[in-house]
């Protein structure tokens, strides 16, 4: 039982600091990686000194988000006289808590065998086997939906407690957006939810880990490549990113829902943001790009096309499997900069439109299409 | 006779979008091959050493483009024996529209020619307007503006004044648009040679 709480305790200290980690260098590849697209240079002037010394460490800037942390903590926390004190206060916690709690489910990497990793552990640990997320659930998928809706709650409280018409109207345009999103963000996944037939991430990641036609990694993408798409677009719309990002629009609203805050409870909104950027991009990375598995590997080691088998020790599954799953998060990461850089801003009525009237009935299409041939395919096989 | 019915002038263009663009997926498709690209390019520049941006690191950097009549900061010309050809007649701190220029005179008896001097000569530059009307008032020719601009950013504003040894701290001989005057070639005296 201890056992179970210790490997509990470690992967939660793993994803926590995997997610906080994220969202501070997500602030600075943001930076960097939009000025590099615009021809410019970026912020390289933040440096640590190294006490007693002068020598200054740049790093390539990286210390800005540092600074800009040091700011919002430093800064004065204004509170505008409103009628329900309580919910302001509680409204960051509500958007950015969430938004943690989806990486619960999760899976980062695959099987950890702690007796095979640690010989020295065996006595302790016997053949016990542990999967490398928090929680494995079989409703894995709807635990995600769940608290992803939950973040809706946050953004209309804070519009609405802040007693600012700017903010109630961010508020309300984030809600409308949101749950117009939402909806999409599930029907896409329905389809591949009828594919694998779980709801469990872990099952859905090691199903992806087979080839079809002899050669095509057996990925999400690869059977949904439309859903892939619908389901990235909803994600960034969901996060109220630039190309959606209609509730904190700073032309019309200043910043929307979060006008009123400042200091650390502002840092909560943007931190928030940024690493639900994370959160969507591991989650389309379970769903679509094969997970924490390189491809054609799986928890015993690769099985190449032609059945040629490359047998890997425990040490070295985990060790890929963990990193592959971070540099294909930080690829999307990257993807959805990418994308915030480069397209303008949507009108209000054209992001409901858009919504409804295009994205709504392709995900429908393609649940149909997909049901259909799920069906089709289990009827030639029987 | 039927009137034909009043037509609204049309203010502006029929879309003229392909169906192509009015799909919008692949313009959008194409904007992010249009961005990647320039990123991947600029990247590939800073991967191999050079610089993915046209941007110059100011203070470290200056640029070497600026005009030949760019007026960067002043100096003050000197005499073969190196001392300022300044003669402290306050002219140029009296035209000075942001009074920026203040100059101590003092008295030396060694030089008879010339026995006024600046014993200080400072400019403050972030009051500077950068007009020239110094160079314009000065009977002496001992101001002048050069292209070249000062080392300015800093995080103090006592740091911005220019002090003389500063304006001093240029060599002359390399000035071809307005050469030095030679010693016995003056275009014109002053006072007891």
């Amino acid at each position: 039982m201890i056992q179970d709480l210790v490997i509990g305790v470690v992967f939660i200290g793993y994803a926590l600091g995997m997610l906080m980690t994220f969202g501070t260098v997500l602030t600075w590849v943001e930076r960097k990686q939009a000025a590099i697209m615009s021809d410019r240079i970026g912020a390289n002037r933040a440096y640590v000194r190294i006490p007693f010394t002068q020598i200054k460490l740049v790093w390539l800037g990286l210390f800005h988000g540092l600074a800009d942390g040091l700011k919002m903590l430093l800064k004065e926390d204004f509170k505008p006289r409103t009628y329900d004190p309580y919910a302001y206060a509680i409204a960051p916690w509500l958007a950015f808590t969430p938004v943690l709690l989806v990486f619960a489910v999760i899976p980062f990497g695959g099987t950890l065998v702690p007796a095979e990793l640690v010989p020295g552990l065996s006595a302790w640990f016997g053949d016990k086997s542990y999967p490398m997320q928090i929680a494995r659930l079989d409703a894995g998928l709807l635990i995600v939906f769940a608290f992803g809706g939950v973040t809706i709650i946050g953004a209309m409280l804070a519009g609405w407690s802040s007693s600012n018409k700017f903010s109630l109207l961010g508020a309300l345009r984030a809600g409308s957006q949101m749950i117009s999103y939402e909806l999409v963000l599930g029907l896409t996944l329905l389809g591949l939810i009828l594919i694998y037939g779980t709801l469990d991430l872990t099952s859905i990641v090691q199903q992806q880990s087979g080839v079809i036609l002899g050669f095509l990694p057996a990925w999400g993408i690869v059977y949904q490549p439309f859903a892939a798409i619908l389901f990235i677009t909803a994600a960034m719309a969901e996060n109220r990113r630039i190309p959606f990002d209609l509730p904190e629009a700073e032309s019309e609203l200043i910043a929307g829902y979060f006008t009123e805050y400042s200091a650390m409870k502002m840092g909560l909104f943007m931190f928030a943001e940024f690493i639900e950027i994370a959160i969507i991009a591991a989650l389309f990375t379970t769903l679509f790009l094969g997970g924490y598995n390189l491809p054609y590997m799986s928890d015993s080691g690769f099985v190449f096309p032609g059945n040629y088998v490359v047998h890997l020790s425990h040490w070295a599954v985990v060790v890929i499997q963990l990193l592959t799953f971070l540099v294909k998060v930080l690829a999307v990461c990257s993807f959805q900069i990418l994308v915030r850089w480069t397209l303008p801003r949507l009108r209000y009525d054209q992001v409901l439109r858009f919504a409804w009237k295009f994205m709504f009935p392709l995900a429908l299409a393609n649940l149909a299409v997909t049901a259909v041939a799920v069906w089709a395919l289990g009827v030639m096989n029987a | 006779m039927r009137r034909k019915p009043y037509q609204r002038k049309a203010y502006w263009n029929r879309p003229t979008m392909t169906w192509w663009e009015r799909v919008y997926f692949f313009e959008i498709a194409r904007g992010i091959a249009v961005t990647g690209g320039v990123f991947l390019h600029n990247m590939w520049r800073w991967i191999s050493g050079r610089k993915g941006a046209l941007t110059t690191y100011y203070p470290e950097e200056t640029r070497a483009d600026y005009a030949a009549g760019n007026r960067g900061k002043h100096i003050l010309t000197q005499r073969p024996d190196g001392s300022p050809q300044c003669i402290a007649c306050n002219l140029c701190a009296t035209v000075c529209p942001a009074l920026c220029i203040e100059i101590d005179a003092a008295f030396d008896p060694e030089d008879a020619a010339h026995p006024k001097y600046p014993a200080r000569f400072e400019i403050d530059y972030s009051r500077c307007i950068f007009c020239g009307l110094c160079v314009e008032a000065c009977p002496e020719d001992a101001i002048r503006m050069v292209k070249e601009v000062p080392q300015l950013p800093t995080f103090d504003r006592g740091h911005m004044w220019l002090t003389k040894d500063e304006l001093l701290n240029w060599n002359p001989q390399r000035d071809v648009a307005k050469p030095y005057p030679v010693a016995g070639k003056d275009r014109k005296t002053r006072g007891p040679a």
